[in-house]
């Protein structure tokens, strides 16, 4: 292999690219040595296991793959904007979309996700940490090192440019030489081992460590929410974890099992991608309904309308995602038979969803609103997510599909069920649980300048393309002539694109303008919320409660509120709380390196990784960690400190 | 020193090792198609049974019935995973 085919040359905008990454990898080292914060980095951050700080390291990151997802949206909407353009040829715009899809689902919407259950489930069932802290800190660093492979394929080989769900022939060797679809198989691995084992750890963190007298059905929804998507998440990755193993065994040791000819078959890689992905799309969907099921009843100051029908509906949703995948590919050579079981097993998908529709209603229904930043999220969440279901059932009729299959009509669906489905939601459950875990609030007046961009700006965007697509434009085309008159509508989504650009940079620099100037929380309930994780205070200690709540009932803390009994009695007792630990990054690093050398085959540097990734395995199985406790007096003095009491002596 | 001892294990185990050779006689030996499957998916679910239940201890558990549960979705999801790609990728593929 030469240096010119293993960095990508060629386009001024790459060089741009390897020019900041090159900077800002300089830059990030020499910040921390000048102002000696490496220390702190290691010992506060990197080695943690600490769920809201593994939480935080999630949502940054999941931030950042925001930004790069977004910058390759707006150049796919710069390109389309006008007719006959040039800014991007048609391979890079493959590249582009292609990555836009993998980021924005499983780098940035499933990492936010997670984020949030990391920062507030433990919180919300009163637990001092998840199951597994240790496997905790390896499932972030396997996501990272995962997430930073498949980015540096932008510079480094070429990315993927086969499609974000990466159809075979298209992605396999003959039709895509480049190893851009070895760092899809290979990042998305290593990124879906740290799924898998947050499902296992959340499922484990939920069934085995709520506080005394929380059953199952006095947990807060969100909790109930993250239960079903973990059980998802431990039933579906499996599929992805075989899939895409047999992806990298055809690309790279020669198997035809997805292969025109040889007794493989193209098809069953489409097939086996759906198996997962449709149930990834529940993963992302079902912790937002959650979230807006705790913001609702929080801000219309009620209880939950219909809290056993909410369980019911989702725990129906978790088994009928699993019988739909097929509706992804009804023009794919199905008889009708196939085509009328999928269509009807999609159609039933409705009924539930728009159970928890009603749901919310009537939560809503004569309580006292306030229109706060996260609760506007919510409210909008409703109508605009309502058009994206009912544009799914338009697609769920299979006879009615081969109109729409692949136009963007198509995109313009899953986009208005993605964003207000899962982006406002994450976007509202940063706005609420902010406080929690730094102790003041996100400042309301820029929240709801943001809100009013990204919301109108994300329907100026998204409803051309529905009637782009019901004019024939199809999904992934690059540019198109004159005469289409596909020019006005694409435009007009420019500009609604542009739009989401401001309302997200509002959104950031909200954070930091709030960091500087925001008042500072006194009780931990700043919103006067109804779950547990406000019972305790912000930011919350390393222990998270001093003394473990007690609860007989749904939204016990709203109650202990009103009544003015305190959810826990007693005396202070040591904490066992688990040590820090290095191994994980490390072995995150060793995944990523082994990565790398996999996507290029250069086998010996590969094995060599391997055997260290084994050895981070080995010295766990040998280690003798027995974690810490953390004494009375501190318990007091932590206590004292955050109530804002002065210290005796 | 009997009651120490793990005899239930023990037999376990070596019963499992049996089962394995018994689905060892479909490859070896020439059995038509039918047999040869008929052999494995029973030896296949009596080794799945035994490992469950003898070494991963569902029986044993205070929360068998979480367990129980979580064994059937299992079930569901992949038996529907199986003959769901059987249906929508062979028996009613490509069908005019």
């Amino acid at each position: 292999m030469k240096w010119d085919e293993f960095f990508v040359t060629g386009e001024p905008m790459i060089y741009a690219a390897m020019v900041s990454i090159v900077v800002v990898s300089l830059a990030i080292p020499i910040a921390l040595t000048y102002f000696k914060k490496w220390n702190w980095l290691w010992t506060n951050w990197l080695t943690t296991v600490d769920h809201k700080k593994i939480g935080v390291m999630y949502i940054l990151a999941a931030l950042l793959m925001l930004f790069r997802g977004g910058v390759d949206a707006l150049l796919m909407r710069a390109q389309t904007a006008v007719p006959d353009n040039g800014l991007l040829d048609g391979q890079h715009y493959n590249e582009i979309f292609t990555t836009h899809g993998v980021i924005m689902i499983l780098f940035m919407a499933m990492p936010f996700i997670i984020g949030l259950m990391n920062v507030v489930i433990p919180l919300q069932i009163g637990a001092r940490d998840v199951a597994f802290p240790r496997l905790n800190a390896v499932s972030f660093w396997l996501f990272f090192s995962g997430a930073m492979l498949f980015n540096i394929s932008f510079v480094i080989g070429g990315s993927p440019d086969a499609g974000w769900s990466a159809y075979f022939p298209l992605a396999s060797l003959e039709f895509s030489p480049t190893v851009g679809n070895n760092y899809y198989a290979i990042a998305l691995q290593i990124a879906g081992i740290g799924t898998l084992l947050t499902g296992i750890n959340f499922l484990v963190t939920i069934l085995k460590m709520r506080a005394p007298g929380m059953t199952l059905m006095k947990m807060p929804m969100f909790t109930w929410s993250v239960l079903i998507t973990n059980v998802i998440i431990v039933f579906a990755f499996p599929v992805l974890t075989v899939a895409l193993a047999l992806m990298t065994l055809d690309r790279q040791f020669g198997t035809q099992f997805f292969a025109m000819q040889s007794g493989g078959m193209d098809m069953l890689w489409a097939n086996l991608f759906w198996v997962w992905g449709h149930p990834e799309v529940y993963i992302v969907v079902l912790p937002a309904f959650g979230i807006y099921s705790e913001i609702i009843s929080a801000f219309a100051r009620k209880n939950l309308y219909g809290y056993k029908s909410m369980v019911v509906s989702m725990v129906a949703i978790s088994l009928l995602s699993f019988v739909v995948w097929a509706h992804h590919f009804y023009t794919m050579g199905h008889g009708v038979m196939v085509n009328s079981v999928f269509s009807i097993t999609t159609m039933a998908i409705a009924i539930p969803t728009g159970v928890k529709i009603f749901n919310w209603l009537f939560t809503l229904r004569k309580g006292k609103i306030s229109f706060t930043t996260p609760m506007l999220y919510s409210l909008a969440f409703i109508p605009i997510f309502t058009i994206g279901g009912v544009t799914g059932v338009m697609l769920a009729m299979a006879s009615a599909d081969y109109q729409y299959h692949n136009t963007m009509f198509l995109v313009a669906h899953f986009h208005y069920v993605l964003i207000p489905g899962t982006v406002f939601a994450v976007i509202a459950g940063f706005h609420f649980w902010f406080p929690k875990v730094f102790g003041f609030r996100l400042n309301e007046k820029l929240g709801k300048w943001a809100f009013w961009f990204i919301t109108v700006s994300f329907n100026v965007t998204f409803f051309p393309l529905f009637i782009l697509g019901l004019n024939g434009m199809t999904r992934r085309m690059y540019t198109y002539s004159e005469s289409t008159g596909y020019g006005a509508l694409n435009m007009v989504s420019m500009v609604g694109a542009l739009g989401l650009t401001v309302g997200f940079i509002i959104l950031v620099y909200n954070i930091y303008y709030s960091v500087r100037y925001s008042p500072r929380d006194t009780n931990g309930d700043p919103w006067d919320a109804r779950s547990l994780e406000w019972s305790t205070h912000s930011p919350v200690p390393e222990y998270n409660f001093a003394l473990i709540p007690t609860v007989d009932r749904l939204d016990a803390h709203w109650f202990s509120k009103k009544e003015g009994k305190p959810l826990a009695t007693g005396k202070y007792e040591p904490i066992h709380m688990p040590n820090n630990s290095g191994v994980p990054i490390i072995m995150g690093a060793a995944f990523f390196f082994w990565g790398f050398f996999m996507v290029f085959s250069w086998w010996i540097p590969a094995i060599v990784f391997g055997v260290v990734i084994l050895g981070t395995l080995a010295y766990r199985t040998f280690e003798k960690d027995h974690g810490h406790y953390i004494s009375v007096e501190e318990i007091e003095r932590t206590e004292k400190a955050l109530r804002g009491e002065q210290h005796e002596n | 020193m009997k009651q120490l001892f793990p005899a239930q294990h023990v037999m376990g185990f070596l019963f499992s090792l049996l089962l394995s050779l018994v689905a060892l006689v479909a490859v070896l030996f020439d059995l038509s198609f039918a047999a040869g499957m008929t052999i494995l998916v029973v030896t296949a679910l009596v080794q799945a049974g035994l490992q469950l239940f003898l070494f991963m201890h569902v029986k044993e558990n205070a929360e068998s019935k979480t367990l129980y549960l979580n064994i059937l979705y299992a079930l569901f999801v992949g038996l529907v995973t199986i003959f769901g790609t059987l249906f929508a990728m062979r028996w009613g593929y490509m069908v005019k």
